[in-house]
């Protein structure tokens, strides 16, 4: 009896990440969704610039490699031009929250109808540790080497909050995944995030709190522990925002 | 013979891309190339297509980019500060290898610089107005029928070829009414099998991308790309050649400031002064073939820009250095008068007769 499978939405191949990053853990939740909302065969993800800039080999459906931050322009691109197919991003904080600040604003103010899955590690990942906009406040990075000062370099931005304010945005939370119980709530937000576009909602983007034990310079384990310690007081976990939901109340 | 329709420019290129079968058009407002946003804002939405006004051209280009990888034509339009910023996806564009059509009306630069006229964005056009090693089609309009056609065309071509094709137009082009037909016969396009619409599960995933990790596999991709763009150089040039048959001295020139020579040309003839013009049609691939010839017999050849001197260096290479090549141009907006043309070709002829 098979009692733990692969997905078929995530290619059988190794990945590249590192030990203890979460990029992985995500990968499993989306292709999970994939399978279960039986999507892939018509589902086109869009790779962004960074960590997971490679996950156009990771991922079994279509796949188109974006420039940097500009994802969800050309998620807009795709979906207007195949209204009925599924559309995704896989963005990290420096893509979406920073290069791509712009982008990911009108996209949501269109309540364009895509998903969105945002990866936030407070960190540049790929180019080895520089400071992300979503750095935390003296938090020591290669670009912060005494700590993000921010009278210096401004306050992290909480993306989930910021986009709360439009009307255009149909669905907004924020999860983790740093333990069972938080990785079930993120499945189950992912899943939301998707099928909210199937029945065409609107603009869904999950922020996904992860690791970066590398450039955090940390064990994997105390990684997740500083999830919990540091990141989720700065950035709590919850729904910000579900307008269908509401209007049904 | 059709039934000619009175047009703008940017008028013309808009309903001849409707007409090529473009349903998707992104763009910023920008100075002088509006109306072609205008006109598709209008009609996009009554035939089943998208106008749809970006946030930046940034962004504009991107939704570009998203619609190319499904395999449907898809357009933007913009002018020289906004081409700046596009410059990014053209040149993503190119290392994925994605057909589009882009549009630039050129004003005077560089920075802000002006809202009048200019040619002086022909650097970044033609030698491919990005990073990397690229290049774009780029087809230059004299005429608002041109301006249409050439639309049909670029579309086509970048089907073919499988990358952008840029018409670089410039304000007057835009601005400039003249009667049109707009009766063309449309090819359909051809199949697209590597566009990412959904696997269907009945295929492996498609991938559209640019990054190529591996050292060995970029400069394939790369050496491969220019056997396309070879092919193109050798089939695809395009010129117009004006009583060159019996010239002693060559005026070139493209777009507007080729029908200002035209006029200079046709005072010069009368004059006696035997000279014509070559007008490159296509800018990239440029066509070097008239020009060989011309170096055999003319004593000069005169190239009239709107710009500081651009396309001359492309003159300069074509004619192998083998006759002075002089500049008659002017910038910031203005444009050359046909008395500064002719002016020109009576000095080159040595004088007045």
């Amino acid at each position: 009896m098979v009692v733990f499978d692969k997905p078929h939405a995530l290619c059988d191949v190794p990945l590249h990440y590192c030990p203890g990053c979460t990029h992985g853990i995500v990968h499993r939740l989306v292709a999970e969704v994939m399978d279960e909302l039986g999507i892939e065969g018509k589902t086109v993800g869009i790779a962004p610039v960074g960590c997971s800039v490679m996950a156009y080999d990771y991922f079994n459906c279509d796949m188109i490699e974006a420039a940097h931050g500009r994802a969800p322009a050309v998620a807009t691109g795709v979906k207007r031009a195949l209204p009925e197919n599924i559309v995704f991003t896989y963005q990290g904080d420096g893509d979406l929250a920073s290069i791509g600040m712009a982008e990911t604003v009108h996209a949501a103010a269109r309540n364009e109808n895509i998903t969105i899955i945002f990866i936030n590690n407070a960190i540049y990942g790929m180019t080895g540790g520089q400071m992300a906009p979503t750095s935390l406040p003296g938090q020591v990075t290669q670009t912060s080497p005494y700590g993000r000062d921010v009278n210096h370099c401004g306050f992290p931005i909480k993306v989930c909050e910021m986009l709360s304010q439009l009307d255009g945005a149909e669905y907004l939370e924020r999860v983790a995944v740093n333990n069972v119980k938080n990785v079930k709530a993120a499945k189950k937000a992912i899943k939301k995030a998707f099928q909210n576009q199937v029945e065409g909602k609107g603009f869904s983007l999950v922020e996904v709190v992860s690791s970066c034990p590398t450039n955090w310079g940390m064990t994997p384990k105390k990684a997740l522990e500083w999830i919990d310690e540091k990141m989720i007081p700065y950035y709590p976990l919850g729904v910000y925002k579900d307008r269908s939901a509401k209007e049904e109340n | 013979m059709a039934d000619k329709v009175l047009m703008k420019g940017n008028e013309a290129i808009a309903e001849a891309a409707i007409i090529a079968g473009c349903r998707h058009y992104f763009g910023y407002p920008i100075t002088p190339q509006t109306e072609i946003a205008a006109y598709m804002a209008k009609r996009m939405p009554k035939i089943g297509g998208c106008f749809l006004q970006a946030e930046s051209e940034i962004a504009a280009i991107n939704m570009v980019y998203g619609v190319a990888s499904t395999g449907h034509r898809v357009m933007t339009s913009s002018s020289s500060p906004g081409v700046s910023l596009k410059g990014e996806g053209l040149s993503y564009l190119a290392g994925a290898d994605l057909p589009s059509l882009i549009v630039n009306v050129q004003r005077g630069g560089p920075g802000l610089g002006g809202i009048q006229p200019s040619q002086s964005d022909y650097f970044q056009a033609t030698k491919g107005g990005a990073h990397g090693d690229f290049h774009m089609i780029v087809l230059a309009p004299s005429s608002v029928q041109e301006m249409a056609d050439l639309t049909v065309k670029g579309f086509e071509l970048a089907d073919k070829y499988r990358m952008t094709s840029m018409i670089l137009a410039d304000g007057t082009m835009g601005q400039m009414m003249e009667p049109v037909s707009l009766d063309y016969e449309i090819a359909e396009a051809p199949a697209k099998p590597w566009a990412t619409t959904g696997t269907n599960m009945e295929r492996e995933h498609n991938i559209v991308n640019s990054l190529f990790l591996a050292p060995e596999k970029l400069e394939e991709v790369n050496f491969e790309r220019y056997e396309r763009y070879k092919v193109i150089e050798e089939t695809e040039a395009m010129y117009e050649e004006y009583m060159m048959d019996d010239a002693e001295i060559c005026v070139t020139a493209f777009g507007i400031a080729a029908r200002v020579a035209k006029n200079a040309i046709n005072e010069a003839r009368k004059q006696g002064i035997k000279v014509g013009l070559i007008r490159p049609i296509t800018l990239w691939p440029f066509p070097v073939a008239p020009y060989k010839k011309a170096a055999d017999k003319v004593k000069e050849v005169i190239s009239v820009e709107l710009s500081m001197g651009q396309m001359i260096e492309d003159v300069r290479l074509a004619t192998e250095c083998k006759v002075p090549v002089t500049l008659c141009n002017r910038a910031g907006g203005m444009i050359p008068s046909p008395e500064q043309v002719l002016e020109a070709i009576v000095k080159a002829n040595g004088g007045a007769k």
